[in-house]
């Protein structure tokens, strides 16, 4: 009966490819968007993950995400470092800096400050040069995307290269000379802006004097300290707001949530996607259920039982279901393989494949129930009216 | 009359009514009608008469209103649901008028349904079934789609999958009212042969009065009751 099932179901193409298609179309939305949207969300945070020898960020209490710079005085460093279960404490220096390009162009930079006898908080990998290379004179240090594409030059020639920043080059960071010792891979932030890297007194240097200059203190947890415990005393004994890295990744991202658009753009988008993929799937198997009644019918007056016909009907959904929920998918990925070199926020986590999956189905299980509620009801004497 | 066990159908004050209030139609007020075992009766009477109410009550798809109606002594409307799917499955073939064949299913997958829902396995229900289909004459068609067919191969497949699992009784509604003469009377000799061989019981709805020199009996209805039951059609005019 299961064959029969299917076969009926496949034997009117239109309808299958019908079903099939508002599946995969709600499949791909529920996926494709929130993988952006997760993308981006990653993003702002990435300058936070990138780093990741400290595990402890310490800030002004009102700072609301790690773009949110509120800056604190150098003394605050002192206090931190004076903590009881602190193994160690840098500062780091964290602006947005207008960088003139040799073209005469200017770009806004990420500029951090990194200690300068330690370099901690340094980029998270080296394409080309070292990070000690930071010590020498004017030197900083540029993410390779950045360097490709904001703050390379245009081409020498029309329709020609771009031409890339490399070793050596300078740049001026408000009227002062700043010369390329290396590239660095970062993730992207989510305003996809260069971030350059360079010694916390050089990047005061750069920054325009203001009496605090201090943006975030990196510290670590002794090994034999609870983090949890460290970060409350920090917080306790300073004043200042103190937080795990993970703690910090959800301030920011509760951040994005509350206080930009961006959620509830690809939260439309997603609710679209999984109305129009029900509309169409779910009307398009209506149809098909309503076109074969006469056939469920005649089933029926054979013998065949309503819970036989409804494994048959939640046969066909399931078919349709995974068919449509694996193109949907696949494409996704496939979206995902295509842009991965691209400046699009982009990561498919597995959960996404659980949401969609869980989002398809819904749809399908609204489809057949529909479909159902019509064959149970369906009185088999139908069959004799010509 | 004959003895209870000798019937295959017994109707006893037979009422059927649709809707309610002023709305209310009666297909069926107080029916009596026997069907003897082995015997083809058919039922002929004018449009809305309540031939096919009568035959659906027969074959347990629809529940009558009141009176008594015994298939194979089996009071159908008092069965559980499941029994009565089970009864209908194992004993009741059907034939339509418009042949209700599986348009996606092949002649021989149309012809396995019955032996399906009756628990048997595919490879052997399809062995059956191209034995079946080569009783009918389609013996070179089991593969084809229905709307490859004909209207009287179709017809003969519908009749094919009326008797594969041998049911007590075939109920056939207008078997010929779609197909020309000649086919018709070939779908009726069909019917007559193969069906009745096992001493089956045919009930048939028809208009067709070509066709009524196949029945035993010919049962006549108008306005919901059956008002004579002849042994000849000459007897009808």
């Amino acid at each position: 009966m299961y064959r029969i099932a299917l076969k009926m179901l496949m034997g009117d193409r239109g309808k299958y490819l019908g079903i099939i298609m508002g599946l995969t179309f709600a499949s791909l939305i529920m996926t494709q968007q929130p993988a952006i949207f997760v993308g981006l969300i990653m993003r702002s945070y990435s300058f936070i993950t990138d780093l990741g020898l400290p595990d402890i960020w310490v800030m002004d209490p009102e700072v609301q995400w790690v773009d949110d710079i509120k800056p604190l005085q150098d003394t605050e460093l002192y206090r931190v470092r004076g903590v009881a279960g602190v193994a160690w404490a840098m500062p780091l220096y964290k602006g947005l800096l207008k960088a003139r390009l040799p073209n005469g162009m200017f770009q806004t930079c990420i500029v951090v400050g990194l200690d300068d006898a330690t370099l901690v908080g340094g980029p998270p990998r080296m394409v080309e040069g070292r990070l000690a290379d930071l010590r020498r004179a004017d030197a900083v240090i540029i993410d390779i995307d950045g360097a490709r594409e904001k703050l390379s030059q245009p081409p020498a020639v029309p329709g020609g290269k771009r031409v890339e920043l490399k070793v050596g080059d300078t740049l001026e960071l408000n009227d002062h000379r700043a010369v390329v010792v290396g590239f660095s891979k970062n993730t992207r932030t989510i305003l996809s802006q260069p971030v350059l890297y360079t010694t916390y007194s050089r990047a005061k240097q750069f920054a325009p004097r203001e009496r605090k200059m201090l943006s975030f203190i990196l510290a670590k947890a002794a090994s034999d300290e609870s983090l949890a415990a460290v970060t409350r005393r920090i917080g306790a004994t300073t004043g200042l707001a103190a937080y795990s890295r993970e703690e910090f990744m959800g301030v920011t991202f509760r951040y994005f949530l509350k206080n930009t658009g961006i959620p509830i753009n690809f939260g439309v988008s997603v609710m679209l996607g999984f109305i129009v993929g029900a509309a169409i799937a779910g009307q398009t198997f209506y149809s098909f259920t309503r076109e074969n009644l006469r056939q469920f019918g005649v089933l029926k007056a054979m013998g065949t039982s309503n819970w036989m016909l409804l494994r048959m009907i939640l046969l066909q959904a399931t078919l349709v279901g995974m068919i449509g929920y694996g193109l949907g998918v696949g494409l996704t990925s496939l979206f995902g393989w295509a842009m991965r070199n691209t400046i699009l926020a982009f990561k498919f986590p597995w959960y996404l494949l659980l949401f969609s999956g869980i989002g398809v189905t819904l749809i399908c299980a609204f489809a057949a129930l529909i479909s159902i509620r019509r064959v149970i009801r369906l009185e088999p004497a139908v069959v004799f009216k010509s | 009359m004959a003895a209870d066990q000798d019937l295959a159908v017994s109707c006893r004050g037979l009422l059927k009514t649709y809707g309610t209030g002023e709305a209310m139609v009666t297909a069926l007020q107080g029916v009596d009608l026997d069907v003897r075992q082995g015997e083809l009766m058919m039922l002929v009477g004018p449009s809305g008469c309540g031939k096919t109410t009568l035959i659906s009550v027969m074959a347990g798809i629809l529940d009558q209103s009141e009176g008594d109606c015994r298939v194979f002594g089996q009071d159908l409307m008092h069965l559980r649901n499941h029994a009565k799917l089970a009864f209908r499955a194992r004993n009741i073939g059907f034939v339509f008028q418009a042949y209700n064949l599986l348009p996606t299913l092949t002649a021989a997958e149309n012809v396995t349904v019955p032996l399906l829902i009756n628990g048997v396995g595919r490879k052997e229900a399809l062995k059956k079934a191209e034995q079946v289909l080569e009783q009918v004459g389609l013996g070179t068609r089991t593969r084809s789609l229905p709307s490859q067919l004909s209207g009287g191969q179709q017809q003969r497949v519908a009749i094919a999958r009326a008797i594969i699992h041998e049911p007590r009784l075939i109920v056939c509604d207008e078997p010929t009212s779609a197909l020309d003469h000649e086919t018709g009377h070939k779908v009726m000799e069909l019917l007559k042969g193969i069906a009745m061989g096992r001493d089956r019981t045919l009930v048939i709805v028809t208009h067709d009065a070509r066709i009524f020199e196949f029945a035993d009996r010919i049962a006549e209805m108008d306005d919901g009751r059956v008002t004579r039951v002849v042994t000849n059609s000459s007897q009808l005019h």
